[in-house]
């Protein structure tokens, strides 16, 4: 067990940064220490205990300290446990996608419109089949916002329709082409058992069998969605946790003006 | 109790003549309309149950014969209680009849009107008789095992699997947790229909069926023994089977129900008359099974601001006492809801929390109410979160809040792991020994931010009462006043199955649970 305060561990590793060799940070360069707790269906002993280092190791951790652990039920015990993760990545190979369009402000985005559109434009939003979760569509799309960024029923230029939660697919599009949409933003929250690929693949699908793909820039979000994922579905874009109203609006509106949208 | 908050008690009186003026008016309404989940709530009240062979409900197969023929209006109960006379059958042999289309209700002879109830009201009365038996039992294990003080520990579970969710609810009882609700899938309150049977797969949450419920009421019991605590076990009454699900668990002695026609309204998009019209027989139903019903005011600050629209959640509250007592339902058993919500960017926020939790409390002195915990600015950073929790369960302690829905550090990541619920129960039972009295040795000051706050809040919802008042209850749901929502008063789902009644039409549970016919003691 450590003693606390000062670590006495002799630090002989090398502690210069190597992004190559990329490496957690505890408090010393290259010291690749984490943070993890799990629970093991077992008795909280000894055996148990073993059995919780054994899993760190077998997860690539060194120095192994078993810092708490604390039965949850008979055969359930909970650890916290602290290691060295012995591997490292290659920072400087790293490649990822992301939406790339700067942000702009609300107002920005209002301006941006008028000048190279000319007219309002219409965005339609849902949280989609069953997902009864209105969080994230309500938090892009609903005039307060959220956490202080404006929500696209406030833009003067944005026209925004939150048609809220369990939204068919079907009724969806219907929605769009009533209202002559630009825009489709769709929210998924409830991610168990992969519930959200399966209602946003269909909405692609669906788009394309009506031939309906191209009219619009498409756009889902929730917290875990990732733009990565979003381009695998067949999305224009993707926005995670901590993408507000205005990521959004600047990604579709500069896709609108690419495309030559009038 | 002294107010601590020096509340302006002439302004919490006309809000409340209001309220009740407010729920008079929709009461009008409801007593001249019935609905197919009214109906078949009935039905399943008299013991008609089972599905056919390809999944539906018996009480639906009836319902729906009846709406066809165009005379739900007269009441499932007239037409059963006439076909029991005329074929000397029991309700569930009817039912299976109509099933396989070997029997038309409609063409059987009529035999007096008076005849039919008093056969109706003999079924009726065995059920009664045996959900009484559930309400005793229920008081039994309080008084065995003693109630306990202080906020009940109220946690979730949603695996979608029955018995996997047993498994958790266990382990969370053991650990501590008083109320174990099992969430429903995800898109079952739009189902207009209850499934039937033990069953394994749902999004989200498990479906509500009253065998899970009988199952979970088996283990709780279980649990309960060994622990020597009443496990209370809660579900969600609320959605387009409101009735059948407050009849099912009437009939499986659940405890606590969600149960808010509003949230069905502003957040499910379920038809405003349609859904108050079930309510009231839900309600009926809860209030004379002895069932806490749990109101959904806590959401409107998930969408709208939790500072701006605080008076919303007080005027919805009070909206939902007269309906409750409308209903029958007392004061004892109304678990009005409201939510710590306020962002932790506010500074002061922790006083308004403060200041409107006791508001709640010393308005709504009897009742058991329901706080929840942080949602909307749950990030998932667990360790920000977990400080979050423990200042709303500081909040409970302070103001007796009485169902306490424990906030999960992994709010806005995943459903709660095993271990995310006892470090959840850990933190609440920590904050609740080690600040026990402390309510009780704090006055806050005069006029000073607390006692501002509060007398605000309460000026605006009294104001707000009053708009209600002149406008009615659905124009002010259209006009998007709750959680900044419109809801249109003939939009919306369930619209068609709300029929109006006709000269004959009785419902013999209506009489037979009112508060005059129960027993007591009840909780």
């Amino acid at each position: 067990m450590s003693s606390g305060l000062y670590d006495l561990h002799k630090k002989d590793f090398d502690k210069t940064l190597d992004l190559k060799k990329l490496r957690p940070y505890g408090d010393t360069m290259n010291d690749g220490k984490v943070q993890l707790s799990f629970t093991l269906p077992v008795k909280d002993d000894e055996r148990g205990e073993e059995a919780a280092r054994q899993i760190a190791r077998a997860m690539g951790l060194e120095d192994v300290n078993i810092a708490f652990h604390n039965p949850l039920d008979k055969e359930y015990t909970m650890y916290v446990v602290y290691g060295s993760c012995s591997h490292t990545v290659d920072y400087t190979s790293i490649q990822v996608q992301t939406v790339e369009s700067d942000t702009m402000s609300m107002e920005e985005v209002d301006a941006y419109i008028k000048e190279n559109i000319g007219r309002k434009i219409v965005v339609v939003g849902a949280s989609t089949g069953t997902d009864a979760h209105t969080v994230g569509i309500d938090a892009v799309m609903n005039r307060k916002g959220f956490a202080g960024h404006y929500g696209l029923e406030r833009y003067e230029m944005i026209e925004a329709l939150n048609m809220g939660s369990q939204v068919d697919n079907e009724a969806f599009v219907e929605k769009a082409l009533e209202m002559n949409a630009d825009v489709l933003l769709v929210s998924q929250t409830v991610t168990q058992k992969d519930i959200h690929i399966q209602n946003l693949t269909e909405l692609i699908e669906l788009l394309e069998a009506e031939d309906l793909r191209d009219r619009f820039v498409v756009c889902c979000g929730g917290a875990r969605i990732t733009h990565e994922l979003a381009k695998e579905l067949g999305y224009d874009a993707g926005f995670g946790a901590g993408k507000f109203a205005e990521d959004v609006a600047s990604f579709a509106v500069t896709e609108m003006v690419k495309r030559g949208v009038k | 109790m002294t107010s601590k908050l020096n509340l302006n008690q002439t302004l919490v009186d006309q809000a409340r003549a209001s309220a009740a003026k407010v729920a008079a008016d929709v009461q009008g309404f409801i007593d001249l309309h019935t609905t197919v989940t009214v109906e078949r709530a009935v039905c399943r009240l008299l013991g008609i149950d089972g599905v056919n062979d390809v999944e539906v409900p018996l009480p639906n197969i009836l319902v729906d014969h009846l709406m066809d023929k165009g005379v739900l209006g007269a009441g499932a109960s007239f037409y059963i209680g006439n076909a029991m006379l005329e074929l000397k059958l029991s309700p569930q042999e009817i039912a299976e009849r109509v099933s396989r289309g070997e029997l038309d209700l409609t063409s059987l002879p009529v035999h007096e009107t008076a005849e039919i109830q008093k056969a109706m009201n003999q079924v009726a009365e065995k059920t009664t008789e045996q959900i009484q038996k559930n309400v005793d039992q229920r008081n039994q294990y309080l008084k065995e095992y003693g109630d306990k003080s202080g906020p009940l520990l109220y946690i979730i579970v949603a695996t979608g699997n029955i018995y996997e969710d047993i498994i958790q609810a266990k382990a969370g009882a053991k650990q501590g947790a008083d109320v174990i609700a099992v969430i429903r899938t995800t898109g079952q309150s739009l189902l207009d229909y209850v499934p039937y049977g033990a069953t394994t797969e749902g999004f989200g949450g498990t479906y509500a069926t009253q065998e899970n419920f009988r199952l979970m009421r088996e283990a709780l019991d279980e649990v309960g023994r060994e622990e020597k605590r009443y496990i209370r076990l809660c579900n969600y009454c609320s959605g387009l089977c409101m009735p059948e699900i407050a009849a099912m668990g009437a009939l499986e002695r659940l405890d606590v129900m969600l149960n808010d026609a509003l949230y069905g309204i502003l957040f499910r998009d379920i038809n405003m008359q349609r859904t108050l019209i079930d309510q009231y027989f839900s309600r009926v139903i809860n209030g004379f099974a002895g069932v806490i019903i749990n109101t959904g005011e806590d959401n409107y600050l998930t969408t709208a601001d939790a500072v701006e629209e605080a008076h919303t959640v007080l005027a919805s509250q009070f909206l939902n006492e007269q309906f409750a007592l409308k209903a029958g339902l007392p004061e004892e058993q109304q678990g009005l809801g409201h939510a710590f919500e306020i962002s932790p960017d506010v500074e002061n926020g922790f006083l308004y929390e403060l200041a409107q939790a006791q508001m709640a409390r010393e308005i709504f002195p009897n009742a058991p109410l329901k706080y929840m915990p942080p949602t909307k600015f749950m990030t998932g950073n667990i360790f920000r979160g977990h400080v979050q929790d423990a200042l709303f369960n500081m909040v409970t302690v302070l103001t007796e809040q009485r169902i306490h829905l424990l906030g999960m550090m992994t709010e806005a990541i995943h459903t709660p792991f095993m271990s995310d619920r006892a470090l959840a129960i850990e933190n609440a039972q920590y904050i609740a020994r080690t600040m026990k009295d402390l309510g009780d040795e704090l006055v806050y000051k005069d006029g000073g931010i607390m006692q501002t706050r509060a007398n605000e809040v309460l000026e605006k919802a009294a104001a707000l009462l009053k708009e209600i008042e002149q406008k009615g209850m659905f124009a002010t749901l259209e006009a998007g006043t709750f959680a900044d929502i419109k809801r249109p008063k003939d939009g919306g789902k369930g619209l068609a199955g709300v029929v109006a009644k006709e000269d004959v039409y009785f419902n013999p549970f209506i009489a037979l649970m009112a508060p005059e016919n129960r027993r007591k003691e009840a909780v």
